[in-house]
């Protein structure tokens, strides 16, 4: 990024001008010019593991600025806490691809300067702007790290690892399986079922039409039957896996790093059938009472060191570029072990979250929006 | 000093004179913060319930639209909730009862007053513990691998799969509201006297025949007002279905919870929580039959 500071800011403000029908209260807000001295004080909301000692701890001494995390289980939550109150609760949230949309469109989240950002000119080319949190060139929020969503077994019942989906489907597990309690998760019974019923022509897990729908529907009402518990927390998940009330579930590999420090016999797998996955982007609320330690974080999270630790920690792959030596340094094979030198087709073959609208991409009007996938969820789960 | 005495009297003279206004003066702040706290907020559910929440911004949409109650009504899953919260409720409260009984009598009519300390602090002191601590407790006893089944399979009978299970929420519900049944039938009890018993037995009933046409009446009340503590207490839960439930363990206190904190629709919310304050009112009607107010 060559470009003078003023020039580039006149260019957001004509990208934000572009935008006014579609997102009025942001384009209203200019983002930061340059980041000032910090508040003292940072409230995040974060998935369970973004907020360790490890970083968190060092990011306090440098800035200043105490931060105070709270956890959530899922995109919804998220949303609805970064909407709480007047949403000056939270400063940031790290939002996943199926949360970012409606942040964006419900005017919760300020638009970011990217030139305060200086790593962002090392992340990988699809992880720069992508769709879901960059909005006719205005950025939202700034990409964090990403991983699939894995097939998570006990080794004692599976010696060999399982290579479908249809594991979680099987009654032979029945009252062994778990999988998350989130809407989202009809994508991985649709992603199953676009591979093994062709016939349905679901091309996009995220793009159902009623039709599709139903038949989905209908297979996870039968998997209903056979599960323990639908997993709102991952530590919810953990201990079904200790207690061996569990086998095998959908999981994230943060869950089987955990069980595994446990020695709790788990492995986990991408199946054939490929896998759903997220791809998080760190958020500033609209209303962000402490937008200098807000930009300072963002900062601070995205140095190759702290993307490497957390990736480690949890499982997944950063989007720095850059952090893959830091990995190796941190912990030898780390950076091939969570694909951090993976060709771009890697990325490209994961089914990332993101909000199912009724605009699908085949230009009809006639999928299935997010309240409806909420409202089938809720008739799933009973 | 003088101009004092003289005001007061001419106070206390007015409101002699006019005992309305002397009960409104009296009442008059307790009410306002009664209708304020109490009223105000049912009555802002109530309204709510007929709003709307825009899907795309999520902001509340206010007016009057019946389409929160008519997906209520439609869509079947919302009925079956409905019907799982009351029922379990139910069972609870009757668990509930059939524990407390014989507890309670032993801790009035049978113990000696150092033995009716002692039996009284058992029954007190789990109310000091953490709600979530005791549930998670629950959750570690009832697991697979959990002290239940270890101690089955100790004597030789094989292990129960009953953890995450709608079994695992009524057997930790009864648990947890046991003391809640025991302190008004002990109450109860108490307040029998005790000639009434030497007048039955005087007059040759036994001991079962006692109970049944002497005790059990005089001290119904008392588990009536019991049932309103263990019923409402299960009724409005959601914790214990989320820690301790399985599939088709959600409460009517799920949906709303996920309604509220999970996918921001306030208003669906509001119009699910007129369900269990229906349930209730007609509870309080039939307990108030059964004088459970005067036993409280």
């Amino acid at each position: 990024m060559t470009m003078q500071p003023k020039k580039w800011m006149a260019r957001l403000l004509v990208g934000v001008a572009g935008l006014l029908p579609l997102a009025q209260g942001a384009a209203a807000m200019a983002p930061l010019s340059a980041i000032g001295k910090g508040e003292g004080t940072l409230n995040i909301v974060a998935w369970e593991g973004y907020a360790q000692d490890d970083w968190v701890k060092p990011f306090e001494a440098a800035t200043g600025c105490t931060v105070h995390a709270k956890y959530a289980g899922s995109s919804d939550e998220m949303v609805a806490l970064m909407r709480s109150g007047n949403g000056d609760q939270y400063d940031l949230v790290s939002a996943s691809g199926d949360a970012t949309l409606r942040l964006i469109f419900g005017k919760n989240v300020q638009p970011i300067n990217i030139g305060l950002i200086p790593a962002w000119k090392n992340f990988i080319p699809q992880l720069q702007a992508p769709d879901f949190n960059t909005v006719k060139g205005v950025h939202y929020g700034v990409s964090y790290e990403w991983g699939p969503n894995t097939l998570l077994y006990n080794t004692k019942t599976f010696p060999v690892a399982p290579t479908s989906w249809s594991v979680i489907y099987d009654p032979k597990y029945k009252g062994q399986i778990t999988v998350p309690d989130n809407p989202i998760q009809i994508a991985d019974a649709a992603l199953y079922l676009s591979k093994t019923q062709p016939a349905l022509g679901i091309k996009d897990p995220y793009e159902l039409n009623q039709m599709q729908m139903d038949a989905v529907v209908k297979l996870l009402q039968r998997q209903a039957k056979l599960i323990k518990k639908y997993w709102a927390l991952a530590s919810d998940e953990i201990q079904l896996f200790t207690s061996g009330d569990a086998v095998v579930g959908a999981a994230w590999p943060y869950q089987t790093n955990t069980l595994q420090a446990a020695k709790v016999p788990v492995a986990d797998t991408i199946p054939s059938e490929g896998a759903t996955g997220w791809a998080d982007t760190w958020m500033i609320s609209s209303k962000a009472p402490h937008p200098n330690c807000a930009y300072e974080w963002i900062n601070w999270v995205t140095t190759p060191k702290v993307q490497a630790q957390q990736a480690i920690y949890f499982g997944e792959t950063p989007a720095n570029t850059l952090a893959c030596k830091e990995m190796d340094a941190q912990q030898a094979g780390a950076c091939a072990q969570y694909h951090g030198d993976a060709p771009a087709s890697y990325f490209d073959q994961i089914k990332f979250w993101k909000t199912p609208r009724k605009v699908c991409g085949n230009g009809k009007d006639d999928c299935l929006d997010y309240s409806a996938w909420q409202r089938e969820w809720q008739s799933i789960k009973g | 000093m003088k101009a004092t005495r003289t005001w007061r009297a001419a106070l206390s003279a007015f409101g002699w004179r006019h005992g309305v206004m002397a009960n409104i003066s009296l009442l008059g702040l307790p009410a306002v913060w009664f209708a304020c706290l109490y009223l105000a907020a049912i009555g802002a559910m109530l309204v709510t319930a007929f709003w709307q929440v825009d899907d795309l911004s999520g902001n509340l949409i206010p007016g009057f639209s019946l389409s929160n109650f008519s997906v209520l009504v439609s869509d079947p899953i919302y009925r079956i909730i409905a019907v799982r919260t009351v029922f379990i409720a139910a069972a609870v409260t009757l668990a509930d009862a059939v524990l407390a009984w014989p507890f309670a009598y032993a801790m009035v009519r049978l113990a000696g007053p150092k033995l009716r300390a002692v039996l009284m602090a058992l029954v007190l002191v789990p109310l000091w513990s953490s709600y979530l601590a005791r549930v998670y407790a629950w959750r570690l006893i009832l697991a697979h691998d959990g002290v239940l089944n270890w101690a089955l399979s100790a004597i030789g009978i094989p292990g129960v799969h009953i953890g995450y299970s709608n079994w695992a929420m009524w057997i930790v519900f009864s648990y947890l509201w046991l003391p809640f049944m025991i302190l008004p039938i002990a109450a109860a009890l108490e307040r029998i006297p005790p000639n009434l018993m030497e007048a039955s037995a005087d007059l040759g009933e036994r001991g079962l025949a006692t109970f049944r046409r002497v005790i059990l009446p005089l001290a119904l009340p008392g588990m009536a007002a019991g049932a309103i503590f263990t019923f409402s207490l299960t009724l409005g839960d959601f914790v214990t279905p989320m820690l301790v439930g399985g599939t088709g363990s959600d409460f009517i206190g799920n949906v709303v919870y996920a309604n509220v904190g999970v996918t921001n629709n306030i208003p669906f919310a509001a119009a699910y929580a007129t369900l269990p304050l229906g349930v209730m009112a007609v509870f309080l009607l039939l307990a108030r039959r059964l004088g459970a107010f005067d036993a409280l």
